[in-house]
């Protein structure tokens, strides 16, 4: 075996062991690393107890209902529902039918009461025309649904 | 050793490789200059605004080569990196350290285009999610393999000391790849990969793709630019040093 090709070998060898490491880790780390738990993952208790977390899911169709400064919506993974009420400014993006992630606590009635809203955007970019053609086709897909 | 073997070998050396890079560099500068217009152009004037971002989603077009590149950049100074630990070269230092001042600077721009799209968008500058954290981390790595290099005086070990760190970091670059499909996060899914066919309308995907082609040749034409200025720096003392033209001046 030539210096080098000892020297390569241990490079090769040191990469190898530090990928496996840092699998490990955060194979370990996992849930700590998600932003956020979907509403089905609270309802199953999954939720940290008596502290802030936050909720990703969609902002359910026709839920978004506003009292005076106060905004109330539903946010769901289409599986559970959680209302959520915020006081505070909603970003540009945040709309019914997208994604957000709502910050806060939930309350002794079950409502997650937000100190933070963010709109989570998709990967889809698009002009509005193609944006619209897409809407009619989703349209028309539904009323020809039984 | 083969005929092929002895060409390829030639270049390794800083005495050959000086004058080679000095004859490409105006290529990449040019080249650089004309993709960027390009894509300049077709960012602003061709791509159709966005139908739900509005004009913001323009960040794209220097956010996303800038990413690619920060990202790119990295595995190429860790290639170089342990190439020169297996061989011994002196040249793969040169190239390594030439290219984590320009990396940094691709890091960087990923960071603050993403914080100020992130702010009318999302409603954040920042967040700890996995990407945004993993990009930041990034980052410090390359400012921590210059420090590290800056800090050690003779040369040779300080190549060997950054190559170390440079590799060990390494691991970081899928991890920022893959963070948006690992886990949840705040930032998006990838719109263009390997994997499936781009999320996005054409123009805008090809305003992009030629803004990345524009920032590779600067990064290229940066690097060489720098790395002659290392290989000079280093080399002071040989005879053919002081033999060219512009340090005999």
């Amino acid at each position: 075996m030539k210096p080098r090709h000892k020297r390569t070998a241990i490079i090769a060898g040191g990469l190898a062991a530090i990928g496996i490491a840092a699998a490990f880790v955060l194979n370990a780390l996992d849930s700590n690393i998600a932003l956020y738990v979907t509403p089905s993952e609270v309802a199953a208790g999954k939720a940290p107890q008596g502290k802030a977390f936050r909720i990703g899911g969609m902002v359910k169709d026709g839920s978004l209902k506003r009292d005076s400064l106060t905004v109330h919506f539903i946010i769901t993974d289409t599986a559970k529902d959680i209302p959520v009420a915020y006081t505070g400014i909603l970003p540009d993006l945040f709309k019914e039918g997208k994604g957000a992630v709502v910050q806060g606590r939930l309350d002794a009635a079950g409502v997650f009461a937000a100190t933070e809203v963010l709109a989570k955007h998709d990967e889809n970019y698009m002009p509005p025309e193609a944006q619209h053609a897409v809407d009619q086709a989703q349209k028309a897909q539904k009323t020809l649904k039984p | 050793m083969s005929n092929r073997l002895i060409n390829w070998f030639k270049f390794a050396s800083p005495q050959s490789f000086y004058p080679l890079a000095g004859r490409m560099i105006p290529w990449f500068w040019a080249l650089a200059a004309v993709f960027g217009i390009a894509g300049l152009w077709i960012s602003f004037f061709v791509a159709p605004t966005d139908a739900v971002q509005g004009e913001g989603y323009r960040i794209i077009f220097i956010h996303v080569p800038s990413s690619w590149m920060s990202m790119f950049i990295y595995l190429v100074m860790a290639a170089w990196a342990a190439l020169g630990l297996a061989l011994n070269t002196r040249l793969s230092g040169m190239m390594a350290q030439a290219l984590a001042p320009t990396g940094a600077l691709m890091a960087f721009i990923s960071l603050w285009t993403g914080a100020f799209w992130g702010k009318p968008m999302w409603g954040t500058w920042w967040v700890w999610d996995a990407r945004l954290t993993s990009e930041l981390i990034l980052f410090f790595l390359y400012i921590g393999f210059i420090a590290l290099q800056a800090a050690i005086d003779d040369p040779r070990r300080a190549d060997k000391a950054g190559a170390i760190l440079a590799l060990v970091g390494v691991v970081n670059v899928p991890i920022i790849y893959f963070s948006v499909k690992w886990w949840n996060t705040l930032h998006q899914g990838a719109s263009v990969s390997i994997a499936k066919s781009p999320s996005m309308a054409q123009t805008m995907l090809w305003g992009m793709l030629i803004m990345a082609l524009a920032f590779w040749m600067y990064s290229i034409a940066v690097a060489l630019m720098r790395v002659r200025a290392i290989i000079l720096e280093r080399e002071t003392h040989t005879e053919w040093v002081k033999e060219l033209s512009e340090v005999k001046q």
